[in-house]
């Protein structure tokens, strides 16, 4: 039974840390430029499918290096010429248009690199697992964890130390301001963008080496870091990491008591913090 | 402003003889009823949608929810409890109210982009309790093994599930229900209330209204319609299957309302009509419909945000 535990109790820890990296991505976006990216999903999907297309060429480690990259200046492309263009307008319309890209993404990927599921293969000495007791703990799923934990220390240090991060960071608190002061909001808004792609790239390239490559790989991961980013509380990055932590054991301890409400577990989760704590765990009050 | 009101009166008069001789003259030009049907009732849903959007000015993403908690709760109701299709569409109406009014409170005190976050979260909730409870709802395969039953009045009974007809102005009297008391809501001191907290809410709450307690009162409604054409949507498909519940279906009706024009009360209905004509167009064209339905969000976004009737509206008045 203890083994049961900490199995799912590790499980729900990686998963979690998959909704935390495409979260804070979303997040990043959303505090910056209120648009809610729908599209981040298919995002996810193209730096899988990326990594695997180039994969015959660069290896897996070429692959996590550079897919991510290629994804991040597609988020760039398409925050210049689409997204630009409905800053200053009613939310609705950019969440509009990023659900009709979510829909855009998937279809491709479904059009290019078929409906079919397909094997992405990770280093052989990553997948055999450490120790016969535990027998979960497979060299991928570490490594895994090590990636998300270098990448958000990684995002933290740029979000705390650089010039774009500083920038980023009082753009999120008063962009006008920031403008005044003479910094391009423009560039800083496609760099933010592409910084948050960037994630989701990265979680992609991840997430295929455990799941597998499916066009649908992104739309079922988008709801939970929707939910990560309302637990952890809106408007604060630490909280969406913690968030998407919490609902990913959150989950995965109810996959060992009540295996089919793994699913609904998390947003139970998110209507009592609504109830007890509307700002959410973390969040500023008074931010929305 | 004799002539504004003149060419109201004179566009609900002919949006009515439309709808109701539609199974006359949509076959003639080459349609079947059960097109004008699915217009009909999908209609009606983001007609809901937009009473809270257009009118309330409050950006829900989840309506699906509730509009799939209709259609279950129709369907389970002549499957399991009663074979009786009136009380199907009350207790699935019933059913998607209650839900909204619960999780009302929850959400009403957010706003804008977060509000729509919220929303759409919620309705994932419905969706896997309808995708897992596979003894009782069906899972995945969907709930089916019931049909819509023949309406009892008493000397006679109609037969709707194979007189499409009959059918067709069945679903036309549920809506004519809804949208009238949606209009007559919305003429009267509340509708008016909710239009003000749209334009201006800070201005609204100085002046002693309870905007938390409307924006409840208008989610509640809206969601009560939504759940209404859900009940006759699983009568229309004699099946639910939780893709009602799914969160791209809130995207759908959203889409209708934004394309029809959201500031117009007919807008949504000309969004549905356009939107079920191009699906049911691309899906017996290609494969890849779903890119091309992404495409038609980005270009009506960019192109058209303002609606077909909000243009029409704008090159009448310049």
């Amino acid at each position: 039974m203890t083994q049961l535990i900490l199995f799912n109790v590790f499980n729900g820890l990686i998963v979690g840390a998959f909704y935390a990296l495409m979260a804070l991505g979303l997040s990043l976006i959303l505090n910056l430029s209120g648009v809610i990216n729908f599209a981040h999903g298919g995002f996810l999907a193209i730096g899988g499918y990326i990594a695997f297309t180039l994969m015959p060429f660069i290896g897996f480690w070429g692959g996590l290096i550079v897919a991510p990259v290629l994804t991040a200046i597609l988020g760039i492309v398409v925050e210049r010429f689409l997204i630009r263009r409905l800053y200053g307008r009613d939310p609705l319309y950019s969440l509009l248009l990023t659900f009709g890209l979510a829909f855009i993404f998937e279809d491709g990927t479904r059009f290019i690199w078929g409906a079919q599921s397909l094997p992405f293969q990770v280093p052989g000495w990553l997948v055999t697992p450490l120790s016969t007791d535990y027998f979960f703990l497979t060299g991928y799923r570490l490594f895994m964890v090590l990636v998300v934990a270098s990448a958000v220390i990684g995002l933290f240090v740029i979000l705390g130390y650089t010039r774009l991060g500083i920038r980023i960071r009082a753009g999120t608190l008063d962009l006008e301001t920031v403008s005044v002061l003479g910094v391009n909001v423009r560039v800083l808004r496609s760099m933010n963008f592409g910084l948050g792609v960037y994630l989701a790239g990265l979680a992609g390239v991840l997430a295929v080496g455990q799941l597998g490559l499916q066009p649908t790989i992104g739309s079922s991961l988008i709801m939970p870091s929707f939910v990560a980013i309302i637990v952890g509380g809106l408007g604060s990055l630490p909280g969406t990491l913690l968030g998407g932590l919490l609902i990913g054991v959150a989950s995965g301890l109810t996959t060992v008591f009540f295996p089919s409400a793994s699913e609904a577990v998390i947003y139970v989760m998110m209507a009592v913090v609504l109830l007890v704590r509307p700002r959410g765990l973390l969040g500023e009050e008074g931010r929305f | 402003m004799t002539s504004v009101g003149f060419n109201k009166q004179s566009a609900n008069l002919l949006v009515w003889l439309l709808l109701l001789a539609m199974p006359f003259w949509l076959p003639a030009i080459g349609g079947y009823v059960e097109l004008g049907e699915r217009v009909v009732v999908l209609g009606l849903a983001a007609m809901a949608v937009n009473f809270l959007l257009g009118y309330t000015g409050v950006l829900s993403f989840g309506h699906a929810a509730y509009f799939g908690l209709g259609a279950y709760g129709a369907g389970m109701t002549i499957r399991y409890l009663v074979p009786s299709t009136g009380l199907g569409i009350l207790v699935g109406t019933l059913v998607g109210t209650l839900a909204g009014a619960i999780i009302g409170p929850l959400i009403i005190r957010l706003r804008g982009v977060y509000f729509a976050m919220v929303t759409i979260a919620f309705g994932q909730v419905f969706y896997f309790i309808a995708f897992r409870w596979n003894s009782v709802t069906g899972g995945d395969d969907g709930l089916n093994g019931w049909t819509r039953m023949p309406l009892n009045f008493g000397i006679t009974t109609v037969d709707i599930l194979h007189d499409t007809r009959a059918f067709y102005y069945l679903i036309l009297a549920v809506f004519a229900v809804s949208v009238g008391v949606m209009a007559w809501l919305l003429r009267s001191p509340f509708g008016r209330t909710l239009i003000a907290i749209r334009e201006n809410e800070r201005r609204a709450r100085f002046l002693g209204i309870p905007v938390d307690q409307h924006i409840w009162m208008s989610w509640v409604i809206s969601c009560c319609f939504a759940a209404a054409a859900g009940a006759l949507y699983a009568l229309l498909n004699n099946f639910v299957d939780p893709r009602a519940l799914y969160w791209t279906q809130s995207g759908d009706f959203v889409i209708m309302a934004v394309l029809g024009g959201m500031r117009s009360f007919w807008g949504p209905l000309i969004g549905a009509a356009v939107f079920v004509l191009l699906q049911d167009y691309l899906s017996s064209q290609t494969q890849n419909w779903m890119s091309f339905v992404g495409l038609f969000f980005v270009l009506v976004v960019l192109f058209f945000p303002r609606g077909i009737l909000g243009a029409v509206r704008r090159k009448v008045t310049s």
